[in-house]
């Protein structure tokens, strides 16, 4: 049972939102840039202070410490930051990830950050993340940078994880086809607040 | 000795004034601070000159802590007007003058009482001079230490909040911030050990040489005041970016930049 439920969430220019994720579901969620997504994603993995409550399983998120609760509810970026010199250094205990699953080979593990490609870097983080077993998966435009083929890989390892560890994913794209194939149900961010749903 | 005339002064006051001519001709923007700074030096010495005198005259324990406790808040207020970017509400002054407080103090107290055991052990003579010079220097590594913090932090916001999004705990995700700060701000006074005598003869030691003091006997004045500058800054500015990175964060260890101002 992994459930993401968030109620009344309220942040400057943001909201109140509620919503619900059940186990093992995708929630895809589109809208205009500047609409809130990211915000209410910020919320929810509860890095900027806001009114309301989450709940996960129906455990409210206060009884969990802070890491704890990012570390079940993992947060994608668009953009990803790393912090040291080379990738394996990311990834705890420096264990590698399994990166053939989304066509990077091994050498790239000992490169320099910075002499990766954003498209290459946007993959990383990915398995950065899964890396550490989240249980709600909240993705902000994971595929932005990547080429078709990659996209597909993409798609194609939550899927996987999503059916394995029946996590819950709020994915925002802005590509509505690609909400179409990987969630069940979708909801629409303008001015901070959901305006109804399309499916 | 040699006494000073005020036109001594004078003719060292012109170098002033040609510095900030060349701060002015080259558009540093510097110059007002410049030369309000100097103005400063005066005015405040001359003050202090008088004050020294007569609570020389009157060794009481209250005038001294007095005294220091205006040291502490003058020191305190510097620290934060040094910041670009500051903690905002009484945090930007509370956090170096309570970090000042504890290591500057217990460090000049330590010295009074046990190394140089003056009676009583508030003896003004020793006490003001010494609290002065460590107060001051930790200033120095309060003030650059917290800049650091506080600026690594704000260019570093994504940095921080990608490795909190991880499930890495707020400690951690700043840590290489905290302790490159501590480093910055430990840099002068390690400078200062290491060049001693070498490049430059330090303040107090030439002011008691040229008053007239045995050489050696100024050196190991010398010796004792920069150990306990560099305790007291070392001590000083672990202590205030310690708080200063818990401040950062709140209690449920999200990255708070809303409680830095904007850069002034």
């Amino acid at each position: 049972m992994n459930s993401l439920r968030a109620q009344n969430i309220q942040a400057t220019g943001l909201g109140p939102v509620s919503l619900e994720i059940e186990t093992g579901s995708c929630v895809g969620l589109s809208g205009p840039s500047g609409g809130g997504k990211t915000r209410l994603m910020r919320c929810l993995a509860d890095l900027d202070p806001h009114q309301g409550t989450v709940l996960f399983n129906g455990t409210s998120r206060e009884s969990f410490n802070p890491s704890q609760w990012r570390s079940k509810v993992g947060l994608l970026l668009a953009e990803s930051f790393w912090w040291s010199e080379k990738v394996l250094d990311h990834f705890a205990n420096r264990h590698a990830p399994a990166l053939e699953s989304l066509n990077l080979s091994p050498v790239v593990l000992e490169q320099p950050v910075r002499q990766l490609s954003s498209g290459q870097r946007q993959r990383l983080a990915l398995l950065r993340l899964l890396a550490n077993h989240p249980e709600v998966l909240l993705l902000d435009e994971p595929t932005a940078n990547l080429d078709h083929d990659n996209i597909e890989r993409v798609e194609t390892l939550i899927a996987n994880y999503r059916a394995q560890h029946s996590c819950c994913v709020l994915w925002v794209s802005h590509d509505g086809k690609q909400l179409d194939r990987v969630s069940e149900s979708q909801l629409i961010m303008t001015n901070g607040r959901l305006q109804g749903s399309v499916s | 000795m040699i006494l000073l005339s005020p036109l001594d002064l004078a003719l060292a006051a012109v170098l002033i004034l040609l510095a900030a001519g060349l701060t002015h001709w080259m558009r540093i923007g510097e110059t007002a601070s410049l030369l309000f700074a100097a103005a400063r030096t005066v005015v405040q010495l001359l003050l202090i000159g008088y004050v020294l005198k007569a609570v020389f005259g009157n060794a009481h324990w209250l005038w001294v802590t007095l005294l220091g406790l205006f040291m502490l808040i003058v020191a305190g207020r510097e620290v934060t007007v040094r910041q670009s970017r500051r903690f905002t509400g009484a945090w930007s002054v509370a956090l170096g003058s309570f970090s000042m407080f504890i290591s500057a103090f217990s460090v000049t107290i330590l010295a009074l009482t046990i190394v140089i055991d003056a009676s009583p052990w508030y003896t003004p003579q020793y006490a003001i001079p010494l609290l002065g010079m460590v107060l001051g220097n930790t200033m120095n590594g309060v003030s650059l230490g917290l800049d650091r913090l506080t600026q690594s932090a704000s260019d570093k916001r994504e940095i921080i909040e990608a490795r909190l999004m991880l499930g890495h705990r707020a400690a951690d995700a700043i840590a290489s911030i905290r302790s490159d700060s501590i480093r910055v701000g430990m840099i002068p006074i390690i400078n200062a050990m290491a060049a001693a005598g070498l490049v430059s003869l330090p303040g107090m030691m030439t002011g008691q040489i040229l008053a007239g003091s045995d050489p050696v006997e100024a050196v190991k004045y010398q010796i004792l005041v920069m150990f306990l500058i560099a305790a007291g800054s070392i001590f000083g500015t672990a202590g205030a970016v310690w708080l200063g990175s818990r401040r950062l964060f709140d209690q449920r260890e999200r990255l708070r930049l809303d409680r830095l101002s904007d850069k002034t």
